[in-house]
């Protein structure tokens, strides 16, 4: 049976398995690249997106779970967001590959602390990782952020 | 050292000329509009440069963009010459071709912090090449003298103010011969080339999360296939029942192939799920009964051995036995998995008549090979496209994963995308190998050094990646870092010996600049202290000015660099406070590197908390790497592999059992994370002298940092670490008295 919910303000149908992530019907079932797979166990970060503005890991999230419910992903978060302009302005991406999760992470963030402290930046983005080490730049652009 | 040699079969050049007459050429990278591609007619005065009728120019980026901005700063450098503004060229990634091969490496490589190095003159010529080219249509379309005409903002302009763009000359340009004396701009005339302000060109995409990584790429009728491998290195399948994954629901097919054993389906959840119900034999392999207690005590006994000398000087074991004091330590590293991001992966098509394979890789030039002699087509049928690598680390100069996925495909006769889990990713690297390294110092009444011992025994990458450059029991990859030895000791002698552990090596970041470096500056370290005297002087006190090259350099500059190492260590010692007193718990630590033909000091502050864990503070960095083309990203390189080394240095160890890897996922196999980093990474770089090439800095602080973290534990603590990682079960063993370093005084 489809299951219907709302992605990025539009009404989405996936008629997948229920216990299927949402993270691979974003980018299989719907062909919403953006979000991405690093571990698949919670331990990562790449996949977070918004659940009814909460941030989630998408590979934890079973489809089910989402049905009626409103997910934001990277596509949906506005080209001038705050978070994508500050990551803009600071050059934060290197290979880019975690860079949808940090921003959905920080993002969150800054929707419910409007001046986070380095100790609420260390606490709120320590799940998502970056091989790349683009950490010095994520805290300076989350910053910056915050200030817009 | 020696060319690896490849030989690539298209010819770039050739097919350009054989497509001709305005058409764009036959290969495109998966996001990009094909349509708006079609649309303009281009010609391409060389391999590096295509510009449109419609005066668009495209920049082909022969490296692969794993984060360390090949994307623009290789395009400022074509750009500069050209006369044409980066940030109005697109770049692609260009395909496998003979134009494109690394002199450096003498293959088409992304690797060994070359891409730049490489590129110097290359790019700058090829810019400057189509410029005179598309002058000297003007001229003649004019019929002036070519000297009355200049070439700007992509235009070219000639007496009595006549004007020209880059597109209405493309054409008559591309017939033009191509000039044989190409003279470059003096630095001084440089508009581009260290731009301060210079944005990355593939920030946009990246943030937009449009642009294209190997794992994003979907194709029409594509399936997904997730795989089973071996659990024990060297395994294979010695049988397997597929009754219930067979029945899953979207599932289209399960195959075995070389390696393992796939599910084929419509997604990757789906195929995912019905793989973990597969039943899977296997043949054990050569490394069965293979565990750290075998690895270990396997290394040790090769330590045990003479080795084969790489670098040998007056007579160190004599000298050593008549020296006042003689201090020696035994040094142990693990090995490491890369753990990019983005797990492994590539799209496949393998037709009757040929395949298509998209694939994030750091080595596109091999990818034809590998596959034809997986599918029995020929190289020049298989065609290569390389997208964004989410990570490489040196993980994906490793062609294994685009292998899997052709035979995958071509067992199902669809286009397939293979996803590795994580788990995949991490129990199927190649690995940085561990090793053990036995060194001696001999000093003089007068506190003189007198002779030095080095004996490194580890895993050799090359022997099983590029045999022809291991000679005489030297892999130059083994040897980086320390061929160089940067210190002046009249008596010295380098040995180094192979031993194969069972776990596949692999070049990672850095390379065997990480396990020399931490050595040579972990020791020479050790002895300052010892002797009671400051690091950073001691160390400047003891430079090598010897300029004698050595033979067997891999990636280092094969001598040593005296005057370049005095600078940076004053220059650190000057700027990171240096020689003030630390609260307890605190400690400060030097080291400093030749790699890359970059010279880097870096002093790293500590914190140690009564339970052994150790905070790096901050980092503060003396680097001497020649001009930096893009300033503000030669600085994230340092940041990125400071960080990927203080991971491993905290961190980073891979262990096996029962022939297999024991850590499947980030639980298991620690990296540093956000409230780990450093809250400072000061950057301080020595202007660039005259004529001096751009050094290397994708890799070279993972190693200086590494060492530096064990000398700013010993500043803090007092205890010497000999064995990474600097984890508190380390730290702790060797708080031990028994490891304290006393000298036998002879
Ligand atoms: S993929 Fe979901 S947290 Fe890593
Ligand atoms: S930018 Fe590469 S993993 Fe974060």
């Amino acid at each position: 049976m489809a299951i219907s919910f709302n992605l990025n303000g539009k009404q989405a149908m996936a008629d997948v398995a229920p216990d299927t992530p949402l993270l691979w019907v974003l980018r299989d079932t719907l062909g919403m690249t953006g979000t991405k797979f690093g571990c698949g166990k919670a331990l990562c970060g790449a996949c977070t997106v918004h659940l009814n503005g909460q941030a989630v890991r998408s590979c934890q999230t079973p489809i089910g779970s989402v049905a009626g419910q409103k997910v934001t992903t990277i596509e949906g978060l506005a080209a001038n967001h705050p978070v994508k302009k500050a990551w803009v302005a600071l050059d934060v991406p290197q290979c880019g590959y975690c860079q949808p999760g940090q921003m959905m992470q920080a993002s969150a963030l800054l929707a419910n602390n409007k001046s986070p402290s380095d100790a609420d930046i260390d606490a709120w983005m320590s799940g998502n990782i970056c091989r790349c080490g683009t950490y010095p730049r994520i805290r300076a652009a989350i910053k910056a952020a915050a200030k817009a | 050292m020696e060319n690896i040699k490849m030989t690539a079969r298209r010819d770039f050049l050739k097919a350009t000329a054989a497509v001709g007459g305005g058409l764009s050429l036959g290969f495109y990278l998966p996001g990009a509009s094909k349509v708006a591609e079609a649309q303009a007619a281009t010609h391409s005065p060389n391999a590096w440069i295509k510009i449109g009728t419609d005066n668009s120019v495209t920049i082909m980026c022969a490296r692969s963009e794993m984060g360390q901005d090949v994307y623009t700063s290789l395009a400022m450098l074509i750009a500069e010459e050209l006369e044409v503004d980066v940030n109005k060229v697109k770049v692609e990634f260009a395909p496998p071709a003979e134009a494109y091969i690394n002199a450096l490496l003498g293959g088409q490589i992304t690797g060994g912090s070359t891409s730049v190095r490489d590129a110097w003159e290359k790019l700058r010529k090829a810019g400057a090449s189509a410029r005179m080219m598309l002058v000297g249509a003007a001229a003649a379309q004019w019929n002036v003298d070519a000297a009355q005409c200049k070439a700007v903002g992509g235009a070219v302009t000639g007496p009595g103010g006549k004007r020209a763009t880059y597109g209405q000359l493309a054409e008559s340009a591309s017939k033009m011969e191509v000039p044989k004396d190409v003279p470059l701009k003096p630095n001084a005339e440089w508009k581009q080339i260290g731009n301060m302000k210079q944005k990355r060109l593939d920030t946009p995409a990246k943030v937009a999360a449009t642009a294209t990584f190997g794992i994003d790429v979907r194709v029409p009728d594509m399936l997904y296939a997730a795989v089973a491998m071996p659990p024990m290195i060297g395994g294979t399948v010695a049988s397997y029942d597929d009754e219930r994954a067979k029945n899953m629901p979207g599932v289209k097919a399960v195959v075995q192939y070389s390696r393992g054993v796939a599910v084929v389906a419509d997604s990757y959840w789906q195929a995912k799920k019905a793989k973990d119900l597969l039943e899977i034999s296997w043949n054990e392999g050569p490394n069965a009964n293979n565990d750290m207690r075998k690895v270990w005590g396997g290394m040790r006994d090769a330590a045990a051995q003479p080795g084969a000398v790489f670098r040998e000087h007056g007579d160190a074991d004599g000298a050593l036995g008549s020296v006042a004091k003689l201090y020696e330590a035994t040094y142990e590293l693990p090995f490491l998995s890369h753990s990019p991001m983005e797990p492994m992966n590539t799209v496949a098509h393998v037709r009757a008549d040929g395949a298509t394979i998209i694939t994030p890789t750091q080595f596109q030039q091999l990818v034809p090979f590998v596959v034809a002699g997986a599918t029995g087509l020929k190289p020049e049928q298989i065609n290569v496209i390389t997208t964004f690598l989410g990570g490489g680390f040196g993980r994906r100069v490793e062609v294994d994963y685009t292998i899997d996925a052709a035979e995958i495909s071509k067992a199902v006769g669809a286009p397939v995308k293979m996803v590795w889990s994580r788990e995949d990713d991490m129990t199927h690297d190649s690995y940085r190998p561990g090793g053990i390294y036995k060194v001696k110092m001999g000093v003089d009444a007068a506190g003189k050094l007198v002779a030095y011992r080095y004996h490194g025994t580890s895993p050799s990458i090359s022997s099983r990646l590029f045999p022809s450059i291991v000679k005489d029991g030297i892999d130059p990859f083994s040897v980086e870092a320390i061929d160089n030895f940067p210190y002046a000791v009249p008596n010295h002698k380098l040995t180094y010996q192979m031993f194969d552990a069972g776990i596949t090596p692999g070049y990672w970041r850095g390379v065997s600049h990480n396990q020399n470096c931490y050595v040579v500056e972990g020791f020479i370290d050790e002895v300052a202290h010892a002797l009671g005297k400051d690091p950073i002087q001691f160390r400047i006190d003891n430079l090598e000015y010897s300029e004698e090259k050595h033979k067997w350099s891999g990636l280092s500059a094969g001598q040593a660099v005296g005057g370049r190492m005095k600078r940076v260590l004053e220059d650190v010692k000057a700027k990171s406070g240096w020689g003030a007193k630390l609260p307890d718990g605190k400690g400060r630590g030097v080291a400093v590197m030749e790699g890359y033909n970059t010279v880097m000091a870096a002093v790293v502050d500590v914190t140690i908390s009564k339970n052994y864990d150790v905070t790096v503070d901050k980092v503060t960095y003396s680097v001497d790497a020649g001009p930096l083309i893009h300033p503000d990203q030669a600085a994230a390189q340092v940041e990125s592999s400071t960080i990927f080394g203080q991971s491993a240095a905290l961190y980073g160890e891979i262990t096996v059992k029962n022939g297999g890897v024991e850590q499947m996922n980030f639980d298991q196999y620690r990296v540093v994370r956000m409230n780990e980093a450093p809250k400072s990474i000061a950057i301080h770089w020595i202007p660039a002298a005259k004529d001096q090439p751009p050094g290397g800095l994708g890799e070279p602080a993972t190693a200086v940092v590494t060492a530096a973290i064990g000398n700013a534990i010993f500043s803090a603590s007092g205890i010497r670490v000999r064995r990474l990682p600097f984890s508190p079960e380390n730290i702790k063993a060797f708080a031990d008295p028994r490891h304290t370093m006393k000298p036998t005084n002879l």
